[in-house]
């Protein structure tokens, strides 16, 4: 799909600039230029699908739904679902998920939602099929969204409510089944779409210095670091490296658009992609900062929980990785 | 008339306040614009996602930096 792009950077590289194909800088300076390229028009593609997606079902409409529909058990799954498809910014974590918790959804279901909107975006899809392709982006969506269902099941069963912060929890005992009536907008699809392309130009504008920041690292680490370097220390038989990588990444923050690159390189220089994924994982999924910025609406013990339980699912999901692939 | 930015601090909301407080100099509205950063404040708007957009007491926009024409529209018809 994208080999017209490969020969135009080809050209560019070897014939105009004039590096040898041998050299470390050309390999380098070409993987970035066609990986750059490559990326932003996937994001651009990527945006924009999932942007007509969310014009038809904004977070609104979606808590509604969870709110109103007697599920099944299946309220997991769509929360989780609906987690991927909504645009994630790390500032409306809590403001959304004071809005589950005012439309009566229950905490099990919200933390579902809550672990999936990180791991799985547009930003992140768009990244992933650029550089691992479709196939490693499926299994890593479906996990994903397996991990938040899980998580949430395993939260939900805690009943971890009376650690909401106080004025969270009369939020919470305050909740109203029958929210306003959410007011779909009536907008035909051609009048939506300059917005929709509006709002995907915003978003990659705001993604698109760490994407290329995130490339050029890897282009450098591509073009220096020795075919299989990392299987000396990493190996796929050692037990701990899985747990290791996720509990190094836990603290440790990073977009997922800057960093897919990087990893990508891990896995190409003989990292097992389990114990590269759980660690991307980790990153995307669970941070410092988003600690800090929960602790307006849960006890320190609650994130604590919180934290431990989707660390344990990332860890095991990166054995099944490694196990499968 | 009354124009609150809803957010906490993030990028958006910082580049929304600027949008609007443009719009409303360019085209001389009477309007006064805070920024409500206290979350309790801003759940009180039952916004799901910030930055929000309040114009008189009713949200216009959230999670979204609107174009500059809707929001001169919002101005107007408030």
């Amino acid at each position: 799909m994208f080999d017209w792009l490969q020969n135009i950077s080809d050209w560019l590289i070897y014939n105009i600039i004039g590096l040898s194909e041998q050299s470390q800088l050309g390999s380098a300076l070409n993987f970035f230029i066609y990986d750059t390229i490559k990326i932003l028009i996937l994001l651009f593609i990527i945006t924009f699908i999932m942007g007509i997606v969310n014009s038809y079902f904004p977070i609104e409409r979606i808590r509604n739904f969870l709110s109103r529909n007697k599920l099944y058990g299946l309220e997991y799954l769509f929360a989780s679902i609906f987690g991927a498809v909504t645009p994630f910014c790390s500032c409306s974590s809590v403001p959304l998920f004071i809005g589950f918790v005012k439309g009566g959804i229950p905490l099990g279901v919200t933390f579902a939602f809550l672990v999936t909107s990180p791991l799985i975006n547009e930003v992140a899809v768009a990244v992933f099929i650029g550089t691992f392709g479709i196939k490693v982006t499926v299994i890593y969506v479906i996990s994903g969204i397996l991990l938040g269902v899980t998580s949430g099941i395993i939260l939900g069963k805690l009943k971890l409510e009376y650690l909401l912060t106080d004025w969270v929890k009369k939020v919470w005992q305050d909740a109203e089944k029958e929210n306003e009536k959410f007011r779909a907008e009536k907008l035909p699809f051609i009048k939506r779409v300059p917005y929709i392309i509006n709002d995907a130009w915003g978003i990659i504008k705001s993604v698109a210095l760490y994407v290329v920041i995130g490339i050029a690292i890897g282009a450098g680490m591509h073009g220096y670091i020795p075919e299989g370097f990392f299987e000396q220390y990493i190996g796929r038989d050692t037990w701990y490296t899985v747990p290791l990588a996720v509990i190094l990444g836990v603290p440790m923050y990073a977009n997922a658009a800057g960093i897919i690159p990087v990893i990508q390189v891990f896995v190409a220089k003989g990292i097992p992609i389990g114990t590269s994924l759980s660690f991307m994982m980790a990153v995307v999924g669970l941070s410092i900062p988003e600690a800090i910025l929960l602790k307006k609406v849960m006890t320190g013990k609650l994130i604590a929980i919180f934290f431990s339980v989707v660390t344990v699912c990332i860890i095991i999901s990166g054995y099944m990785f490694n196990l499968f692939f | 008339m009354k124009v609150k930015i809803l957010g906490t601090g993030c990028a958006k909301c910082k580049r929304l306040e600027e949008k609007v407080k443009a719009v409303v100099i360019l085209n001389s509205v009477d309007a006064e614009v805070e920024k409500v950063t206290e979350l309790e404040e801003i759940m009180k708007f039952n916004i799901m996602r910030t930055p929000g957009l309040v114009i008189n007491d009713k949200v216009v926009s959230s999670g979204v930096i609107p174009k500059d024409e809707d929001i001169l529209k919002w101005l107007k018809e408030a």
